[in-house]
């Protein structure tokens, strides 16, 4: 039986888009030409491919169901895709901290020799080389948590913009377009919200909201309020607040557009035939202001990902059980002031972010030029 | 014949681009006098302005590069300088004024500052030296005030008196060749007249030898000794302007003259050059008019013809002028001449009133203090008359900022007139300035409009049938996709475009396609009435003439009545039928082209007319090609 | 300019009433006093009279929003909203929930070690940002330009949080250069700043690097820098004279908005390194839950973003003659 997250959505929602944006490739000249331009670019297609890698992990995180149990009904544990593929790094826990491809744990124990004498010597590792990344303190493999931590930063960057897309376009449209007082109650809204410091409204409302919800961790049946759905999920309302906090930017990026699209001589020669202002919106100036949707989404992709691991690591993001990248630089810091360090937990956070966020900047760099011609051969 | 001070020999600039090496500048060769000008004029994209910049050293790598030739001034080579020596060439050697007044001045700065830089920088000036020689600068290019105008920043001057500063900057230094890029394109046909004059003045007195770089023909004719035609990164005929006039021997410049919309044509058609351009990075092997050219030889295509003086002090690169070639047994006619200016036939005599617009007026209030409380207008338009006849097609003159784009749009009821009357139909349709969309939409069919910019004018979202269809969709809801498809067709064949542009984006076409593609747009609902607003000004003169044809002949077949709003004397004497001038929001004279042009009575329509470049139409090749 | 910001300040009004509204809605109303006492009193085994008793002490007591006991101006007067969110707007911040502090007195002093940091951070960073944007402009396309715009990029792909782990860790800790964390007052405090302005800066020159650089670009395909370049000006000048005035315009958009934000220190660099200024404060009142104080640090940011648009629209008089504020 599936159980599907509300941020799960978003996942589809980008798989979705992705697919489309395929498809309109093969149809629309414009967007041919845009990715030509970027097919060019072979850094650019290389950091596509390890996004797209990123991604599919995400995926594979975002599907996942209930196993029907023995005696009739399902399993409480909801495992997804990536959980059952990955069932050798999930199951194999050891005792505690060992270093990458080590053979034995990090701290010494007394251990018991077949001779039945007893000393003090690191002990051998229950499953060794199994644990290329090493383990963190209660013996989980850090590869796995790394990867778990994959979908967290993928949904944050995506799902932070995915989530307010829809109401930047409609209100920076409409007051472009029509002006006014609509105009003023948009500006006004925006003015107010962008006023308000984007951490403390953070703060705020996870503190009000926050502590309910799903927090993380393996799905179980209390989680499940519907019959498959679980839709107070606290990451999707990060999602939302982080959203909140940033479509001030895009919303007056738009509304800017709006104002200078609605001079332009192919509007005009649309209202010569009496065309209404709906559908003015809808064909003419919507279709023309998707690529500063785009390119705003590719650009605050990484800016995200990076403000994820600062608020897990004050402890507003997401909650403790879910794999996160910043929950893992969190547990780390104190790990550094051990004797000797603990930095593999810290390495392997660094790795699978930077891994993620350089891509992202370079591909969004390169979508950015081939998309705004302002730039474009810069 | 004196020795020329500056000397370009088979000058070289090539662009690295994606699509391979782009040939911008292809080997060019020529000569200026001191005190004299030498004009180069071309469509766009013949590699004129960037031939400008590489004399000057300002082709910014790393995409473009020098890849051959010699520049000489005052008989010293300038090319293989060191970047140093260049750099103090440049304002004192050779100095360049630019097309926009309005951008080339840094906003920043005082204009004083900026003149006063380059003294102090080549001739080794103290501040308040240099300030002196500024200020007399400012005086011999006749600012006004020069002590005051000193310290005022760009944006406080007119357009015309940023290019006088531009100049004084240009020519502080006392350079022996100034390079005029476009040097009034930007501006007025009045400024435009003053500005030209002050050059032609300051290039007696000071010696320096001008190149002029210009698409206006029209302003060779007059203020150039030399004239120079550019095509496809090469000259193609050099000689005195009077020559390239009266007897021009390259193919090219007799259609380019030809093309050109004037008194003279009325009731002919325009010449038109077939094809388009070949792009930089693929020109033909031979002759790189060939594919294009009326008179094409059979080895044309394959061999190229040298630059090479053919009449007296007359150069050109034609085959045709090539005793040794046409002896050859190469030399076969291609295809068979064309002679172009055919006849159109004569209007129709119908001259029924069809939109009759009376004491229109557009205000725009303007808001002031802390509660934005209106002090004021701006009287865009301000009580204007004006009557078009069916069938007829009235010209609206006037200089930017006259009011004559506001006027069209109001009539056209884009915008909301402050007050006036509009009646169609003869007084059919009354109230239309007052009506609302509502009230409008029966009419919305019947009046159209054309635009300007063919690159802002076509929704590049769209494809070609979406966006021909728009006003079909919006105006005719009932019509069924089959027969909405069939008009779309028909009328982009009327147009001139085929049924394989139907699913083609705007960006897949060349200017003048997009400009038939907005004119079938406004067709496809059946208009009575367009107004064409400065809808051939951006396009090149060849490209005007297609559609300036292609308007004469769709007024033919259905007696659409045209309001052509332009700055375009010459395109005005070409089309037009009545004549409105517009100035400051009124229309000071108003009557039949022909009385306009000929016997102007307001003062400032004289000013006006007087300002225009003109090519004496007498002089013009005949009607057969050479 | 004198009509000009009063019409901004007047427009300023509604914002901050606004802004007053939406923590009012978000602090009263979804989460109730009640809640806040329960949160204070702890979770479990708490009187409904100790509530009551807690909400009095605090003031409370009072309904959320109207008051139907009241009369006349009374009904909306005597209400949490008014009498905890009105005396915000002549800057009264009132005590804090937990341990009764003034919270405007901690502000006045808690200020000082966050200006300690910032604005050293602020000014370096920008300092650095600028050069380095403008060396790579001057030298655009070249290797140089190259790898510093790859080393910017991959700077700006690091978390800030590894920068300050890093370098606490590095600098800190292994080579001792500095002491790891802590603050003092006066002369003192310079050797416990050292090592969060460094780290500071660097965090944000990547950022910084790229975008100045794309506005030094744009800038330099401008026509009035090719006239510029007519007249004989070498490269550096050119950038240096004609550019760099001119990118101020775009740099001052950027910039002057943060400027009264100094005052509000950094929440993540003061907690790491232990500075006992208005980000620690506003970590703190998070982590206690003291939402008096939140609620007065959410009002005072947006106090001093609106000074900073009105600070940026001025300062573009000072770079650009062609603006005039009327």
């Amino acid at each position: 039986m599936p159980v599907i997250l509300a941020t799960d959505l978003i996942v589809y929602a980008l798989a979705l888009s992705a697919a489309w944006f395929a498809v309109k490739t093969r149809r629309d000249g414009n967007v041919r030409a845009a990715w030509l331009e970027l097919r060019r670019r072979r850094l650019a297609m290389i950091s596509l491919a390890l996004i797209a890698l990123y991604a599919a992990v995400a995926l594979a995180d975002s599907i996942r169901y209930r196993d029907a149990a023995q005696g009739g009904g399902y399993s409480a544990e909801a495992l997804s895709l990536l959980d059952r593929a990955a069932s050798g790094l999930r199951t194999r826990a050891e005792k505690t901290y060992s270093a990458p491809f080590s053979g034995r744990l990090f701290s010494k124990e007394s251990v018991e020799l077949p001779d039945g004498r007893v000393v003090r010597d690191y002990p051998a590792l229950k499953y060794p080389g199994a644990h290329w990344l090493g383990t963190d303190k209660v013996g989980g493999d850090i590869l796995f948590a790394s990867l778990k931590g994959v979908r967290t930063g993928i949904v944050i960057g995506a799902g932070a913009t995915i989530v307010v897309i829809p109401f930047a376009i409609f209100f920076g449209v409409v007051a472009g377009y029509f002006g006014g007082v609509i105009d003023d109650v948009v500006q006004y809204v925006y003015t107010t919200l962008a006023s308000i410091p984007g951490v403390l409204l953070i703060v705020a409302f996870m503190l009000l909201f926050g502590g309910r919800g799903y927090q993380g961790g393996l799905i179980s049946e209390k989680d499940v309020a519907l019959a498959f759905f679980v839709p107070n999920d606290r990451l999707f309302w990060l999602c939302v607040i982080l959203g909140i906090t940033s479509w001030t930017d895009l919303c007056r990026l738009i509304r800017a557009e709006t104002l200078k699209l609605r001079e332009l001589e192919y509007v005009q020669s649309a209202r010569t035939f009496g065309a209404g202002g709906l559908r003015i919106i809808y064909r003419h100036i919507v279709p023309n202001l998707m690529h500063l949707v785009l390119i705003t989404f590719v650009i605050q992709f990484s800016g995200l990902v990076l403000a994820e691991s600062v608020l897990s690591y004050i402890g507003i993001g997401v909650g403790p059980e879910m794999g996160s990248w910043g929950n893992m630089i969190n547990t780390a810091r104190l790990e550094l002031s051990r004797e000797p360090v603990v930095w593999w937990n810290l390495l392997a956070a660094f790795i699978f972010m930077f891994g993620l966020v350089l891509p992202a900047n370079i591909f969004g760099d390169a979508v950015r030029d081939a998309l705004d011609p302002r730039l474009r051969g810069r | 014949m004196s020795t020329p001070i500056v000397e370009i020999r088979d000058l070289k600039t090539y662009f690295r681009t994606p699509g391979g090496v782009a040939k911008a500048v292809d080997g060019v060769s020529f000569g200026i006098d001191a005190g004299s000008t030498f004009a180069l004029v071309g469509e766009s994209g013949c590699g004129k302005s960037v031939t400008a910049l590489s004399i000057i050293q300002l082709i910014q790598g790393p995409a473009g590069y020098a890849a051959g030739g010699e520049v000489f001034v005052n008989g010293r080579g300038i090319m293989r300088l060191t970047e140093r020596e260049k750099r103090e060439m440049r304002g004192a050697v050779i100095s360049m004024i630019f097309q926009e007044p309005m951008t080339s001045l840094n906003p920043v700065f005082t204009v004083g500052e900026q003149v006063a830089e380059g003294i102090r920088l080549h001739q080794k000036k103290t501040a308040v030296e240099a300030r002196a020689i500024a200020m007399e600068m400012f005086g011999r290019v006749r600012l006004p005030d020069p002590a005051s105008l000193y310290g005022e920043y760009p944006h406080r001057l007119s357009g015309g008196m940023r290019q006088r500063v531009m100049i004084a900057m240009a020519l502080a230094c006392k350079p022996g060749l100034l390079i005029a890029d476009e040097p009034t394109t930007a501006l007025d046909v009045t400024i435009q007249d003053e500005i030209i004059r002050l050059l032609n003045e300051l290039k007696a007195s000071t010696g320096a030898a001008i190149l002029l770089i210009t698409h206006n023909m029209a302003l060779v004719y007059r203020n150039a000794e030399r004239v120079g035609v550019m095509y496809a990164g090469k000259i193609v005929e050099t000689a005195r302007a009077g020559a390239v006039f009266s007897q021009p021997m390259h193919p090219y410049t007799v259609k380019l003259l030809r093309s050109i919309p004037g008194p003279e044509k009325r009731g002919l058609m325009l010449d038109t050059i077939a094809g388009s351009v070949p792009p930089a990075t693929d020109y033909p092997a031979g002759c790189r008019f060939s594919g294009r050219c009326p008179r094409e030889m059979e080895g044309c295509a394959s061999m190229e013809p040298p630059l090479a003086e053919r009449g007296t002090d007359h150069l050109v690169a034609c085959h045709l002028h090539d005793p040794a070639f046409m002896a050859s047994d190469r030399s076969g006619p291609l295809r068979p001449e064309t002679d172009g200016l055919a006849p159109i036939q004569a209007a129709r005599t119908e001259r029924r009133t069809l939109l009759e617009v009376k004491g229109l007026k557009t205000w725009y209030p303007i808001r002031k203090g802390i509660f934005r409380r209106t002090a004021g207008h701006i009287k865009a338009v301000d009580g204007i008359d004006l009557t078009i006849k069916k069938g007829a097609t009235l010209a609206l003159v006037g200089e930017s900022g006259c009011g004559k784009t506001t006027a069209g749009k109001t009539i056209i009821r884009l915008l909301r007139p402050t007050a006036g009357e509009i009646l169609f139909d003869g007084g059919g349709v009354r109230d239309i300035a007052a009506m609302n969309e509502a009230g409008l939409r029966p009419l919305r069919s019947r009046m159209q409009m054309i635009f300007q910019d063919p690159y802002s004018s076509l929704n590049p979202r769209l494809t070609i049938r979406e966006t021909v269809e728009e006003g079909l969709a919006v105006l005719r809801p009932g019509m069924g996709a089959a027969e909405r498809l069939r008009k779309v067709t028909d009328t982009l064949e009327r147009v001139g475009l085929g049924v394989e542009t139907l699913s083609r984006y705007p960006h897949e076409f060349s200017g003048g396609q997009r400009q038939r593609i907005g004119i079938a747009r406004a067709l496809a609902v059946d208009p009575e009435f367009i107004v064409c607003d400065e809808a051939v000004s951006a396009l090149d003169v060849s490209v005007q003439a297609q559609i300036l044809n292609l308007l004469k002949a769709i007024q033919q077949e259905t007696g659409i009545a045209y309001l052509f709003i332009t700055h375009d004397l010459g395109v005005v004497e070409y089309i037009a039928d009545d004549v409105a001038v517009m100035h400051g929001g009124r229309i000071v004279e108003a009557g039949t082209c022909e009385a306009i042009f000929s016997n102007p009575k307001d003062e400032y329509t004289r000013r006006l007319l007087a300002a225009v470049p003109r090519i004496d139409g007498r002089r013009l090749p005949a009607r057969r090609l050479p | 300019m004198f009509s000009y910001i009063v019409r901004r300040i007047l427009y300023a009004v509604p914002i901050v009433v606004g802004v007053n509204c939406l923590t009012a809605a978000l602090f009263f109303y979804v989460n109730t006093p009640d809640d806040m006492a329960r949160k204070i009193l702890g979770e479990k085994n708490v009187t409904p009279a100790a509530i009551e008793n807690w909400k009095a002490g605090h003031g409370y007591n009072l309904p959320a929003f109207v008051n139907a006991k009241e009369s006349g101006l009374g009904t909306l007067t005597q209400t949490v909203f008014f009498q905890k969110s009105a005396p915000l707007l002549w800057l009264d911040f009132g005590r804090s929930d937990r341990n009764n502090i003034d919270i405007g007195g901690e502000i006045k002093t808690r200020m000082w070690p966050s200006l300690a940091i910032s604005v050293p951070i602020f000014i370096a960073g920008l300092a650095s940002e600028l050069f380095v944007a403008m060396m790579l402009a001057r030298w655009r396309g070249t290797l140089l330009d190259l790898w510093g715009l790859v080393a910017s990029v991959v700077m700006m792909s690091v978390s800030a949080l590894f920068y300050i782990i890093g370098g606490q860790y590095v600098l800190g800790k292994y080579l001792m250069l500095f002491p790891i964390s802590g603050y003092d007052a006066g002369v003192h405090s310079i050797k416990f700043l050292v090592l969060p302005v460094v780290i500071g800066v660097i965090s944000g020159v990547g950022s910084g690097v790229r975008f100045y650089r794309t506005v030094f670009l744009e800038e330099m395909g401008k026509d009035y820098i090719r006239t510029a370049r007519a007249k004989g000006l070498g490269e550096g000048r050119v950038l240096f004279k004609h550019g760099l005035k001119n990118a101020m315009i775009p740099v001052l958009t950027n910039v002057v908005v943060s400027i009264p934000f100094l005052f509000y220190g950094s929440l993540i660099m003061e907690t790491f390194f232990s500075v006992p200024g208005l980000g620690n404060f506003t970590i703190d009142a998070i982590q206690s839950q003291d939402f008096a104080i939140v609620r007065s640090m959410v009002y005072l940011g947006s106090i001093l973003y609106i000074v900073g648009l009105i600070l940026t629209d001025i300062s573009y008089t000072l770079v650009d003659p062609r603006v005039r504020l009327e």
